[in-house]
């Protein structure tokens, strides 16, 4: 993308009809370290690669638990995301509070893409720099949804977002048939393997990863280092998973979304 | 011409009675299960006890609207907390925050009468009492309710050290073992059931200690 005449202002459109601000802030979540995301039948698990600026400081918290029976991973501005997990945390527990029952996943998105919107069409705001990988169950099942700064969102089998997330997308392209009926172990271990290819030959440690599950049964819950390093021993020692060399991969209907280019026609957020 | 006076109140009696009792590594909550409107029964078998957090638990009598408003407000409030402190309230957290927030409400109270068990930081047992608006202490064991009138007297005569009435207190909590407060609070409902008319039914008993929570129960007169 280049700078033009059109993007100093979000309630600016271009003459191609698109908003440059809104898409100069899916940017953001480009730029910010990988999160994944993937879920079967029962089970939801995210996974987030962590890094640090510097060996002296502490690792950003990109999971972040909203209620017992949802998560959320992020990529872009944390600072954002912060405030979203927040603002997602209160709903759940008004809702709660009111229904004596757990808000579900698919109307705690709407409420949250509803508010990403509202700050694509005010003057005075700014989009957020934040895409959220949004876990969790409810009545109808698991679910996985997908929300970004446009005020878009998208429920998926599995998904990848942040930087280098093509190559755990195109990991998740290849196994996303499976996972439906896998097990929480396998879900998870799928999770690591996606995960460590956004890696790109980095060794995958727990100290550079988070690992979160949510399932029947099973609340919220980040895995602590020593499971997510005895996980990660554990495939290491019987080998290596195959990777395929094409990189093109099909958009499939349910997975990953296509990696929207420097192409000047189609908007990102109308993918 | 008489002036009109109000017939209609926002409040009402459930009736009931709660009693807690701390002891050097336990804590005791009971409360019976009858639910009383007037003089008719609404049913023998509400639990006016909640599980507040990991290691305190509420009781309380009063209006049992307002008292399940309150453990609302309580539950809400504590899952802001755990968000916001990744961890548990503590007891005499929670203790405070009871306070506050009926005290929030100073001039259109929760018509609840609360006592808060629960174990401290250290593991010892801790009791609050409180009144309707908030005002509450830490004490070695206290009654609530209907019944509190005839328990009271009798704890403090079987509870000695930590009874108030040696003031001050010899001991903050009971030396009684565990299994000894139980008795006393099965013997405290027997008695209170055989004279209070809003106290009956059933006995619910929680405990909390080290090893985690469990729920006696044991049936009361009911009539």
């Amino acid at each position: 993308m280049f700078r033009n005449q059109y993007d100093t202002d979000v309630t600016t459109w271009s003459p191609a009809g698109r908003l440059f601000q809104v898409e100069y802030a899916m940017e953001a979540v480009k730029q910010g370290s990988a999160a994944i995301g993937l879920r079967s039948k029962t089970h939801v698990v995210l996974a987030c690669v962590n890094k640090s600026t510097s060996e002296l400081s502490s690792h950003q918290k990109k999971i972040f638990k909203v209620d017992d029976h949802i998560g959320v991973s992020i990529a872009g501005l944390t600072a954002d995301g912060r405030v979203l997990s927040r603002y997602m945390r209160n709903e759940c527990i008004n809702y709660s509070y009111t229904y004596e029952s757990p808000l579900p996943v698919g109307r705690l998105v709407v409420q949250l893409a509803d508010k990403a919107q509202v700050c694509t069409q005010r003057s005075w705001k700014r989009p957020y720099g934040v895409g959220l990988l949004v876990g969790g169950l409810d009545e109808s099942g698991a679910h996985l949804y997908y929300n970004c700064p446009s005020g878009n969102y998208f429920e998926y089998q599995a998904f990848a977002i942040g930087s280098r997330s093509q190559a755990a997308k195109t990991y998740l392209e290849r196994k996303f048939e499976t996972f439906t009926d896998s097990s929480r172990d396998n879900l998870v271990k799928d999770a690591l393997f996606a995960l460590r290819e956004t890696l790109q030959g980095e060794k995958l440690t727990s100290s550079v990863c988070t690992i979160a599950v949510v399932g029947v049964g099973e609340a919220f819950h980040i895995l602590d280092q020593e499971t997510v390093q005895g996980l990660i021993n554990e495939f290491e020692i019987v080998g290596e998973e195959p990777t395929p060399a094409d990189e093109t991969a099909a958009p499939d209907q349910g997975s990953g979304a296509a990696a929207p280019g420097p192409s000047e026609d189609v908007a990102p957020m109308d993918i | 011409m008489t002036k009109q006076q109000a017939n209609w109140s926002p409040y009402d009696n459930n009736g009931g009675t709660v009693v807690a009792i701390a002891g050097a590594d336990y804590c005791v909550i009971a409360s019976d299960t009858r639910m009383s409107t007037g003089y008719s029964i609404l049913t023998r078998d509400y639990s006016k006890i909640i599980q507040l957090a990991d290691k305190s638990v509420m009781a309380s009598s009063g209006f049992q609207a307002d008292v399940r408003a309150l453990q609302k407000v309580l539950e809400a409030r504590h899952l802001i907390y755990q968000h916001q402190h990744n961890k548990q309230m503590s007891c005499p957290a929670m203790a405070q925050l009871l306070s506050n927030t009926l005290y929030f409400k100073r001039f259109f109270p929760y018509y609840a009468f609360n006592v808060l068990g629960g174990l401290d930081s250290e593991g010892k047992g801790c009791v609050f009492t409180y009144d309707a608006v908030g005002s509450y202490e830490r004490v070695g064991y206290s009654s609530q309710g209907s019944g509190s009138t005839l328990i009271t007297p009798f704890l403090d005569n079987q509870l000695k050290s930590p009874s108030p009435l040696l003031l001050p207190a010899k001991d903050a909590v009971t030396p009684l073992s565990e299994s000894e407060a139980i008795e006393l609070v099965k013997t405290c409902f027997v008695s209170a059931t055989e004279r209070d008319i809003y106290t009956g039914d059933k006995l619910e008993i929680v405990i909390l200690n080290a090893s985690g929570i469990r729920r006696d129960y044991m049936e009361l007169r009911k009539d």
